[in-house]
């Protein structure tokens, strides 16, 4: 059983930010997937949908519930990453004065998707934008 | 113990989220960083914190808490108000700062 849904974000909009996560997160509930797995889908796909409103001016994330794993992309059309090893450590942010006021763009988004993925790979193309690849097996209980 | 317990016992004001008063407090987050509270709050938890806007309760909901605590007197926006009545996840206040709120919650639950 394989399924796929499709979810668009606009950047910038931080008054609709977190709602295709909990639309995932209700999904997910009602197909009676483990709360252990649901957890980790919900920290990975919120942070990187804050990332796409924070950074980019648009994005699309996608879900796929695979029978033994959910596989999450999420792709934006933004100024992308520089220096991707640079944006994983903990504490570096680019967000703007506005942004971290709010309590985001505190440099923890990533670490908190690599800390709670079973696999992660981001690519970006500087001026174009970032794609994002997460991985989280529904029969682990890694964190 | 309940959201309504800690209401009364701590003196917290009701701004919203009334429906989800009989929820269960097994613990308590003190945190102004979003995704410190994604990453590390426990489910049943209850957020203290001086943001008052929405994304607060999303938050909040995503990752299953029982209540926010405002502090310092601050206030939520309506939109917060609004949404926390959907999620039914109370928003709650209090004039005192974050650490004796804190101090109190924890002295209450543990």
């Amino acid at each position: 059983m394989a399924m796929s849904f499709e979810y668009k974000v606009t950047g910038g909009d931080f008054t609709r930010a977190g709602y295709a996560s909990s639309q995932v997160k209700k999904m997910l509930k009602q197909l009676g997937v483990d709360n252990t797995v649901i957890k980790r889908v919900v920290v990975c796909l919120y942070e990187a949908e804050v990332n796409i409103v924070a950074h980019a001016w648009d994005g699309v994330i996608s879900v796929d519930l695979n029978t033994d794993s959910i596989f999450l992309k999420l792709t934006d059309n933004g100024p992308g990453i520089a220096n991707i090893e640079q944006a994983m450590q903990k504490g570096y942010s680019t967000a703007s004065p506005e942004v971290r006021e709010m309590g985001f763009g505190a440099g923890m988004g990533l670490p908190n998707i690599s800390a709670n993925a079973d696999r992660f790979v981001i690519n970006s193309e500087p001026g174009k934008g970032t794609t994002l690849e997460i991985t989280i097996n529904l029969n682990s209980n890694a964190v | 113990m309940k959201v309504t317990d800690i209401v009364e016992k701590l003196n917290l004001k009701i701004f919203s989220g009334h429906d989800g008063l009989g929820r269960e407090v097994t613990g308590g987050y003190a945190s102004d960083l979003l995704s410190d509270v994604m990453g590390h709050a426990t489910a049943g938890s209850a957020w203290i914190t001086i943001q008052t806007h929405r994304n607060v309760v999303a938050i909040a909901s995503l990752r299953d808490l029982s209540a926010v605590i405002i502090t310092c007197g601050e206030k939520p926006g309506d939109d917060t108000v609004s949404q926390s009545n959907e999620e039914s996840i109370p928003v709650l206040g209090t004039d005192l700062p974050t650490f004796e709120i804190a101090g109190r919650l924890y002295s209450l639950i543990s």
